[in-house]
């Protein structure tokens, strides 16, 4: 989690910083690449498999914000990926609004509630916090099924099935994969522009040290709330995503086991990062069902193995651990010239 | 000569062809062919609602012995049952993978509610049959908007009119009060009651209590709708949570007159864990017969069933009315099924459901029939109050025909 630079390889960091770079934006373009052709080798199944996955990421994303990034642990995602979806479901069902336009007032109504509960949460850290936010994961099945003139109930609501654009040939699958995709493309960019920048090192600075980083000026409780707020608009997002391409909302979907799912893909793809919530929505995905084909009798114990085996292995998450080791491979090999030039000079 | 040989056996091949086709003409959908029959299903075998799982054990222990006895019209039953822990998403997921990449020719008793929601508009569209839902909400008898999707079971509504018949017929002066799950199941049970009872529902009805699924407990209900001075309980709950009230009920010395909705009647899953001195008493309606009703255990039914429980479904308990359950849904299909024939298209198959004429099967109370029609998807309509005597539950009075929808 923390990021202790030694000062020799800030030094190094420097000459290899542009070919590094170039490296980077080649496999992120190979990745965007790959994924944009992906679903036309698949069969519509596995589409929606990996629209679901991608989706998760998103509210991964949301989460390792608030909880790796800001250090502010929630059991209480599920409620908000829960807000999120009944925001779409509602707009859609009631008033008609086409699936691609619930989106921003998912987002805004998930930022509205995520500093209206960052607010008291001020008050409490750790694991303090954790109980605060595990009330939220709690209470949402109850309180959907108490509004149920609004959220229909235990029956929930069906949703129209979003259709793909006249014209363009591909099937409902497909489509929804580009526009999660689209907007988990978005939600990264975003996520790397605030966390890369002056409001994300503001971040890092309260989760190391919350005094020092008082005393350093600091507003504390602003970013605080900045980092819930933001976290919950993700997390809301990929809720109404969800909602869209599931077809169907219902307090069942949204129980505490959903919360708790985020935070385990969180701490298995790497908690401070942002490619690690890709690798922690494959692991919500697909891990559970992977469980399930291994043993019917104890899948659980087969999720907690795998659970166990990546929290041994890789201690900061498959990206928090392998990340590092890649970036340090790469920028010695480049590096390593430049160096040896260096100490013949001074030799 | 070698090549009269290859014309020889080209010819050979075309006869041996055409020859299996006129021994088998079947017509196939995905999920059906010469040998073998795919079926879909659902089922919360982890999650609040792994109670349920019994009715998916007895579905697979049901189609293994068909399958040794041969299958039906010679095909083999491959039955796909995947766990969705009562998770709608879930459910929609495990569906989806069903039909499209298993290639199921229908899904088949998908247990609960909101799963059967989730799948209803998906399975439609794809004209795939939802045989059979493992549901008792009224919705499933909606043929005209959901020509592939058909219920099974006597609806909530159904059944809580038959209770209230009975209150009104021998309890003329009764308080009612309810406790009742707070969902749409609950909630069925409840306005079935007050549409049984008409105009008297308002003065008798004296207290309602709900509970969600997520309680540790129902304590603090039963405790109020005690002090309401009802005396009559009516408890619309999944078995865990009658288990828990019919406790309560006991330990308050509270001795009301109390209804079970018949989900949670199991012997083994509800009235035992509850202490049958505390259990004993309560009424309930059925339309299965009990496997602990001594009555039936000389009946070649009976016999049939017990031999069926201890070689292929021993992992359920014998008195579990859940296996019943699962035995005649199972059965319920296996004669769809064989009446298809070698047409087994989706069309057909959801075609000959809706034509089923006074079905009896082993285990339905004598008396009680299944029929199904075109505009008339609810397979089972009849009901018999009973009442359990601390062994075993003992039905009383005349099959009653609810009014459906």
């Amino acid at each position: 989690m923390e990021k202790r630079i030694a000062a020799p390889e800030i030094l190094a960091e420097a000459p290899a910083a542009a070919s590094a770079s170039g490296w980077r934006w080649v496999g992120i373009v190979a990745i965007i690449v790959i994924a944009a052709a992906l679903p036309f080798a698949l069969s519509k199944y596995h589409v929606f498999e990996l629209t679901m996955v991608m989706i998760y990421a998103i509210a991964v994303l949301g989460l390792n914000i608030l909880t790796g990034y800001n250090g502010q642990i929630s059991l209480g995602h599920g409620g908000f990926f829960a807000v999120g979806a009944y925001t779409a479901a509602i707009l859609m069902h009631r008033y008609g609004v086409p699936y691609w336009a619930t989106l921003p007032p998912a987002a805004l109504i998930g930022f509205a509630l995520g500093v209206l509960f960052g607010l008291p949460a001020l008050r409490f850290e750790g694991p303090y916090l954790a109980l605060v936010t595990l009330a939220m994961a709690l209470a949402t099945p109850q309180l959907l099924k108490y509004f149920d003139t609004w959220t229909g109930g235990q029956q929930g609501i069906n949703l129209v099935k979003p259709m793909p654009p006249a014209g363009l040939g591909i099937d409902r699958d497909r489509w929804l994969y580009f526009v999660a995709l689209v907007v988990l493309l978005l939600a990264i960019r975003i996520a790397a522009n605030i966390l890369h920048g002056r409001t994300g090192r503001a971040f890092v600075a309260i989760r190391d040290h919350p005094i020092a980083a008082a005393a350093m000026g600091i507003d504390t409780a602003k970013y605080k709330t900045l980092a819930f707020g933001t976290s919950t608009l993700f997390t809301a997002v990929a809720g109404a995503l969800a909602a869209i391409v599931i077809g169907y909302v219902s307090p069942e979907g949204y129980s505490l086991f959903l919360s708790i799912s985020f935070l385990v893909g969180s701490a298995v793809g790497g908690i401070a990062t942002i490619g690690g919530a890709i690798v922690g929505g494959f692991f919500i995905q697909f891990v559970p069902n992977l469980a399930n084909d291994i043993s019917d009798a104890a899948p659980w114990a087969i999720y907690g193995l795998a659970m166990l085996f990546f929290m041994y292995t890789m201690p900061r998450g498959v990206v928090g651990t392998l990340g590092p080791w890649l970036m340090r491979f790469f920028a010695t090999r480049k590096t390593a010239a430049p160096f040896a030039a260096r100490r013949s000079e001074g030799a | 000569m070698p090549k009269r040989l290859m014309v020889v056996l080209v010819f050979a091949g075309i006869f041996a062809t055409a020859g299996g086709g006129v021994c088998r003409s079947g017509e196939y959908s995905a999920g059906a062919s010469d040998s073998e029959i795919k079926i879909g299903n659902t089922m919360p075998y982890s999650g609040p609602a792994s109670g349920y799982s019994a009715i998916g054990k007895s579905l697979s222990a049901y189609f293994a012995m068909i399958n040794d006895q041969g299958g039906i019209n010679g095909r083999k039953i491959n039955f796909i049952s995947r766990d969705d822990g009562y998770s709608p998403p879930k459910t929609v997921e495990a569906v989806r993978k069903l039909v499209e990449e298993d290639q199921v020719l229908m899904v088949f008793q998908s247990l609960g509610t909101p799963p059967n929601l989730a799948i209803r508009g998906y399975l439609n569209d794809n004209k795939v049959p939802q045989l059979f839902v493992g549901s008792g909400a009224d919705q499933w008898n909606d043929p005209k908007r959901y020509p592939w999707t058909m219920g099974w079971q006597p609806s909530y509504g159904t059944e809580a009119r038959i209770f209230a018949r009975y209150v009104l017929d021998n309890l003329p002066d009764a308080k009612i009060a309810a406790l009742y799950q707070n969902d749409d199941f609950g909630k069925d049970y409840v306005n079935g009651m007050r549409a049984g009872l008409g105009d008297k529902a308002g003065k008798m009805i004296v207290a309602t209590q709900s509970y969600e699924t997520t309680d540790p407990t129902v304590d603090s209900q039963v405790s109020a709708l005690q002090a309401s001075g009802a005396d009559v309980l009516l408890t619309a709950a999944i078995p865990k949570f009658t288990t828990l009230a019919i406790r309560k009920v006991y330990d308050l010395g509270w001795r009301p007159t109390q209804f079970v909705n018949s989900v949670s009647t199991s012997v083994g899953s509800v009235m035992k864990p509850a202490g049958v001195e505390k259990s004993a008493g309560v009424m309930s309606a059925t339309y299965t017969k009990d496997p602990s009703d001594p009555r039936w255990h000389d009946t070649p039914e009976y016999q049939d069933w017990l031999a069926w429980m201890k070689k292929y479904n021993s992992s359920v308990n014998v008195a579990d009315a859940l296996a019943v359950y699962g035995y005649a849904t199972a059965q319920t299909l296996v004669a769809v099924l064989k009446a298809s024939g070698d047409n087994l298209t989706r069309d057909h198959v959801m075609e000959v459901a809706a034509s089923l004429h006074d079905l009896r099967l082993p285990m339905l109370l004598p008396g009680i029939t299944i029929s199904t029609g075109a505009d008339d998807y609810a397979p089972i309509k009849q009901m018999q109050l009973q009442k359990f005597d601390g062994n075993s539950w003992k039905v009383f009075g005349d099959v009653i025909k609810g009014s459906g929808r």
